[in-house]
C-alpha cells in the first residue's frame, strides 16, 4: 500500500528533458511525440512565448483536432492553423464564443534546458 | 491594486454597449455600478415596435439578463433614477436614497419623447413612445379602447400606428407635412408608402395641425381637434413628433450642455471625469436618435475609459429602415438633391418599386429605396466610402446582382430564402439559425454574427447575404461596417494608416512598428502580425526583417497544411512545362516517401499530397526542384496554353511568355495569392479571363487583362491595355502587380483592390504615367533581386531544419 503511493508520487514528478531552450523559436513551438499510459502515440506542442515562458499542451485543437503547434503564437495564446480557434496556452481553454479545452502539461526550464512533466505514465 | 469605480447613469443601449466594449478590452480595471430608472435589465429598445406588433415578446428583446450583470460583477440598480450628481465629492444620488461614489462617471440618459404644447397633452391616455411601459400601456389601451390617434408621421409614429392596428385599434396618423417620413423620403416614395399603409387599414390626415385634445368626464382623452375645425374620436393619443436629448441631470450638475450634453471626439464632457454617450449627447452640435451612431460612440468611449486613449468619434452618416413587416423602405444621406446634383430614378408604380439615387460629383450622396431595398446597404457603403461610380453607373440601378456566388444554391436575396435554406455552405449555417442568433443574443454587427454562428467566417462568399439578413432583422439598428476599419482589435489604425506610418517612420521590424504605432497588445495577434510582416517587407525590401513566426504555417514551412496535419508539395514547373527527367524524379520521390496521392493541379502543376512534416526537407532535397510557392500569398503559377509553337491557331508563343513571366516574378510575395495566365490566341485556352493578370496573344501583340478571379466569386478580368512586344508585357504587368503589392490591403485579391480604387486609377498609374510605370517595374525587380529558393535554403541550412523535426521522448 505504502509502496504504491510512493511509486505514484515518483511517477507524478516525472520530468522529461525536451530540448535546449534555443531549439524552440521565440513565439514558436516544437512537437514532442511520446506514448501515453496505454502506449498510444500522443503529440504535445511545446510553446515558447516572447518572454521565454514555456507552455505545453496537447497538440490537438478541441475543434477539429488541428495541430496547434503549427499556429501563430501571440500573448499567451495560440491561433489554430485550421480554423483560427484561439486556445489559451495557460489553461488550454478555447476563447469565447468557442467552447472546448485541451489538456495542459507542466514545464520548467533549468540551465537552459526545457523539461516537460509527463504524468499518468 | 485598488480598482477604480465606474458609475453608469442609464441602463439603456448606449450605456451598456459602452460597458460591454469596455469589458472586452479592459475587464479588470473598474468596479462598475449601473443605475437605470426602468424596472428592467438592459433591453433592445429598437425592437419595441415588433413587440407592439406581436412579433416578439419583452423576453425576446432583453439584451443582458440580471444573471449577466451578476456574472460580470456589475452592481445594477433598477427603478433607480439618479437625481443628483455631486461632482465635487464624486457621488451620485438616486431618488430612492441610494448613492454611489465614482472615479469615472458615464452618463447615458438617452432621450425622451417631445410632447408638443397642445392643450390637453396632460390627459390620461396621452403618451409618448419610448419604453416598455409605453408599449404595455398601448397594448392595454387596445384591449378596451377603439380609436387611436398617432401624432407624427415619422418612423416611430408609423411603427406605433402599425402596432396599434395589429392590436386591433382603429388608427389615424396625423402629420403636419405634405407626405409621410419627409425626413427620410421624397414625395413619390412617401405617397407609395402611404398607399400601402392605407391598404393595411391605417388612416392618414396630412397637412394637419392638432389644436386641442378634449377629455371625457373622467379626465381621459376623448377627441382630437385640428386647426381646420375637424374633430375625430381619440381614446389613445401617441405623441411621436420627435425626441429631445435627456440632459437635465447633467445640466443640473453644472456640466456644459447645449441641446444635449456637449462632448468632444473622445465622448468626454467638460468635466474630464465624466463621459457621456448616446442620445443624450450633442456631438459637434448633432444629437443622434438612431442606434448605429450610439454603438460607434460606445466603442470610442470604451477605449478612453479603458485607458487606451486612442479612438475618436467623428460623427456618423445614418441610414434608416422602417420596421413594418411587409414594407421595405430604405433611405440614406441627402436624397432631395439640389442644383448641382443628378438623379437616377426607377419608378414602377404598379409593381410598387421606387428607387432613387442622388449623385453629386460622381459620388452617391443619397438614396431612397421603396419596395425593393436589397441593395440599400450596398448603396450606403458606397455613399460612406465616397466611391466614384462612373464605371458602374450603367448598372448601378440594377443592384449588386452578384452577391450570391457559390455555396448557397445561387441565392442572392436573403428575403427570398426560407429559414431552412443554407446561407453559409462552409459551416452549414441556415438562415433561421442566423436570424435566431441575431434576436436571441442581441447581435448588431457582421463580426458578431460571424463569431456566434460562424456564418461567413470561412470563405466569406456569403457575407453579403448575412449582411442582408442582419439588416432586415435589425431594421434601423443596423450599421454597415466602415471600410476604413481597424486592422484588428490590437490597434485602431486601419490598413492604409499602418502602411503610411511604416513608410514615414521607416519601421523595419514588427516590434518597432508595434511600439511606434502604440499597439495595445504585446505582440499582436494572428490577424495583424501576418499583415504587418507583409507591409514591412513590401515597403522596405532587403531592409525589413522577415519574421517567420508572423507568417501562417504554410508560408513558414513552405508547404500547404492539409486537414489531417500533413502537407502538400508542389514543385515549380515554369509555365507548366516539364521534362521526362523531372517527371521521373517526382515519381521516384513519390515512391520513396509513400506519397498517398499524386494529383495535377488547376494551375498545371503536380501536387504530392499527404506528406509528413518531418519528411518535407528530405523530399525537397531528393526532388532538387525549386518551390512552386503553391502555399504563398504571392506568385503562384503562370498557366499557359500550347501557343504558336505547336497549336495551329496560335498567334503568339504563349508558353515561352509564361515561362519568362514566371521566372521574372518568381519568389514574389503579395497581399494575397497572384495567378497569371497566358493564352496564345483569343480562344483563350489558358483561361486568362479569370486570373489576376491574364494575357492574351493576338496577331498584333498582347492584350492584358487584370483583376480576374475564378474563386468564390467568379470575376471576369477587365481589359487594361494592349501592348506590342514581349518586354512590354513584363513591364506593364509587372508595374500593375507592384502597385497592387504596395497599395492593396493584406488579403485583398487584385479584384478587391481594383474594386476599391477603380480601374481608371489603375489605368492612370500603369498606362498614362509612363515614368511611374517604369519606376514601379524597377521597384519590383529590385525587390526580387537575389531572392533565394526557400526549399534549397532549408536543405542547405541545418538551423532551419530544426522546426521540421519531431522530438521523440
Amino acid at each position: 500500500m505504502f509502496r504504491e503511493i510512493l511509486l505514484k508520487v515518483e511517477i507524478m514528478s516525472n520530468w522529461v528533458k525536451v530540448a535546449p531552450l534555443e531549439d524552440i523559436q521565440r513565439l514558436g513551438a516544437r512537437v514532442v511525440r511520446t506514448l501515453d499510459s496505454e502506449g498510444k502515440a500522443v503529440e504535445i506542442g511545446v510553446f515558447r512565448l516572447e518572454d521565454d515562458r514555456i507552455f505545453a499542451i496537447n497538440n490537438s485543437c478541441p475543434h477539429k483536432g488541428g495541430p496547434l503547434s503549427e499556429g501563430i503564437v501571440y500573448g499567451d495564446k495560440i491561433a489554430c492553423p485550421m480554423h483560427s480557434w484561439k486556445i489559451s496556452l495557460v489553461d488550454g481553454k478555447a476563447e469565447e464564443p468557442d467552447v472546448g479545452q485541451t489538456a495542459c502539461f507542466k514545464t520548467k526550464v533549468e540551465s537552459g534546458i526545457v523539461y516537460l512533466e509527463l504524468k499518468d505514465k | 491594486m485598488q480598482k477604480m469605480k465606474l458609475v453608469v447613469v442609464g441602463n439603456g443601449m448606449a450605456g451598456m454597449r459602452t460597458v460591454e466594449e469596455l469589458l472586452k478590452i479592459a475587464p479588470d480595471i473598474y468596479d462598475i455600478t449601473v443605475f437605470g430608472d426602468e424596472p428592467y435589465p438592459n433591453y433592445n429598445r429598437i425592437m419595441l415596435s415588433p413587440v407592439l406588433a406581436n412579433e416578439q415578446t419583452i423576453d425576446d428583446i432583453i439584451l443582458n439578463t440580471r444573471e449577466w450583470y451578476a456574472e460580470k460583477n456589475i452592481q445594477l440598480y433598477t427603478n433607480a433614477r439618479i437625481n443628483k450628481i455631486d461632482r465635487k465629492n464624486r457621488i451620485v444620488y438616486a431618488e430612492d436614497g441610494a448613492s454611489a461614489e465614482y472615479d469615472r462617471l458615464l452618463i447615458a440618459t438617452g432621450s425622451k419623447p417631445f410632447m408638443p404644447p397642445i392643450p390637453g397633452k396632460e390627459l390620461a391616455g396621452v403618451i409618448g413612445y419610448r419604453d416598455i411601459k409605453d408599449t404595455n400601456e398601448m397594448i392595454d389601451a387596445a384591449k378596451v379602447h377603439k380609436h387611436a390617434v398617432v401624432i407624427g408621421g415619422g418612423l416611430l409614429g408609423l411603427e406605433a400606428a402599425n402596432g396599434l392596428r395589429i392590436q386591433g385599434m382603429d388608427v389615424t396618423v396625423v402629420h403636419k407635412n405634405e407626405w409621410l417620413l419627409e425626413k427620410q423620403l421624397d414625395q413619390t416614395a412617401g405617397r407609395m408608402l402611404q398607399k400601402s399603409l392605407e391598404a393595411k387599414g391605417l388612416k392618414f390626415l396630412l397637412n394637419k395641425n392638432t389644436e386641442q385634445l378634449h377629455s371625457d368626464d373622467k379626465g381621459r382623452v376623448k377627441a382630437a381637434r385640428f386647426s381646420d375645425g375637424l374633430e375625430i374620436p381619440a381614446d389613445l393619443v401617441v405623441m411621436a413628433v420627435g425626441i429631445r436629448p435627456n440632459f437635465a441631470l447633467a445640466e443640473s450638475a453644472g456640466i456644459y450642455c447645449n441641446r444635449g450634453i456637449v462632448v468632444n471626439d473622445t465622448m468626454q464632457t467638460y468635466d474630464p471625469r465624466v463621459y457621456a454617450v448616446g442620445e443624450c449627447v450633442a456631438h459637434r452640435g448633432i444629437s443622434y436618435g438612431l442606434v448605429a451612431p450610439l454603438f460607434e460612440m460606445a466603442k470610442v468611449c470604451a477605449t478612453h475609459l479603458g485607458n487606451f486613449g486612442i479612438g475618436l468619434y467623428k460623427g456618423s452618416v445614418t441610414s434608416t429602415k422602417l420596421k413594418v413587416t411587409g414594407i421595405d423602405l430604405f433611405s440614406a444621406g441627402d436624397f432631395s438633391g439640389g442644383e448641382d446634383t443628378e438623379e437616377i430614378v426607377l419608378h414602377d408604380a404598379v409593381g410598387g418599386v421606387y428607387k432613387k439615387l442622388v449623385i453629386k460629383n460622381d459620388k452617391i450622396i443619397g438614396s431612397v429605396l421603396y419596395g425593393d431595398t436589397t441593395d440599400g446597404s450596398w448603396y450606403f457603403q458606397m455613399l460612406r466610402d465616397g466611391k466614384a461610380i462612373h464605371e458602374i453607373r450603367d448598372h448601378l440601378m440594377f443592384g449588386q446582382d452578384s452577391l450570391g456566388n457559390t455555396g448557397h444554391q445561387g441565392q442572392d436575396k436573403a428575403a427570398a430564402m426560407t429559414n431552412e435554406m443554407e446561407v453559409c455552405g462552409c459551416n452549414g449555417v441556415c438562415k433561421g439559425t442566423i436570424v435566431k442568433a441575431i434576436q436571441d443574443q442581441g447581435l448588431f454587427t457582421i463580426d458578431d454574427v460571424k463569431k456566434q454562428t460562424k456564418a461567413g467566417s470561412s470563405c466569406g462568399s456569403c457575407v453579403g447575404l448575412v449582411e442582408q439578413i442582419l439588416a432586415s432583422t435589425l431594421g434601423g439598428g443596423y450599421a454597415p461596417p466602415s471600410t476604413s476599419k481597424a486592422i484588428c482589435g490590437c490597434s485602431d489604425k486601419n490598413h492604409e494608416e499602418v502602411r503610411a506610418e511604416i513608410r514615414t517612420n521607416k519601421y523595419l521590424n514588427i516590434p518597432d512598428a508595434m511600439k511606434g504605432m502604440a499597439w495595445r497588445t504585446p505582440n499582436g495577434c494572428a490577424t495583424c502580425r501576418p499583415a504587418l510582416n507583409y507591409y514591412l517587407l513590401s515597403t522596405w525590401p532587403h531592409e525589413a526583417v522577415d519574421d517567420p513566426q508572423s507568417r501562417f504555417i504554410n508560408e513558414r514551412v513552405h508547404a500547404n497544411i492539409q486537414k489531417d496535419g500533413t502537407y502538400s508539395v508542389i514543385p515549380r514547373m515554369y509555365g507548366g512545362v516539364t521534362t521526362p527527367n523531372q517527371l521521373r524524379k517526382i515519381a521516384d520521390v513519390a515512391d520513396k516517401y509513400a506519397v498517398p496521392m499524386v494529383k495535377v493541379t488547376g494551375g498545371q502543376r503536380i501536387d504530392l499530397l499527404g506528406v509528413k512534416k518531418e519528411d518535407l526537407v528530405g523530399m525537397w532535397k531528393d526532388l532538387d526542384m525549386p518551390s512552386g510557392y503553391a502555399y504563398a500569398k504571392g506568385i503562384r503559377t503562370v498557366k499557359t496554353c500550347v501557343g504558336s509553337e505547336f497549336c495551329r491557331f496560335g498567334t503568339q508563343n504563349s508558353t515561352q511568355m509564361g515561362i519568362d513571366i514566371e521566372k521574372a516574378f518568381d519568389h514574389m510575395w503579395a497581399p494575397h495569392k497572384v495567378k497569371f495566365a497566358v493564352s496564345g490566341c483569343p480562344r483563350n485556352c489558358a483561361e486568362s479571363g479569370i486570373k489576376d493578370v491574364g494575357i492574351i496573344g493576338v496577331d498584333s501583340g498582347w492584350e492584358i487583362y487584370v483583376g480576374g478571379n475564378g474563386g468564390i466569386k467568379t470575376e471576369a478580368a477587365q481589359f487594361l491595355c494592349k501592348v506590342k512586344g514581349h518586354d512590354d508585357v513584363l513591364e506593364y504587368s509587372g508595374a500593375f502587380i507592384q502597385i497592387y503589392r504596395e497599395e492593396a490591403r493584406y488579403l485583398d485579391r487584385t479584384v478587391h483592390w481594383i474594386g476599391r480604387v477603380g480601374l481608371e486609377y489603375v489605368k492612370q498609374r500603369v498606362i498614362e504615367d509612363a515614368e511611374g510605370r517604369k519606376a514601379a517595374y524597377e521597384r519590383l525587380l529590385f525587390a526580387l533581386q537575389g531572392a533565394v529558393d526557400p526549399w534549397a535554403e532549408r536543405v542547405q541550412k541545418r538551423e532551419l531544419q530544426k522546426e521540421f523535426e519531431v522530438i521523440s521522448i
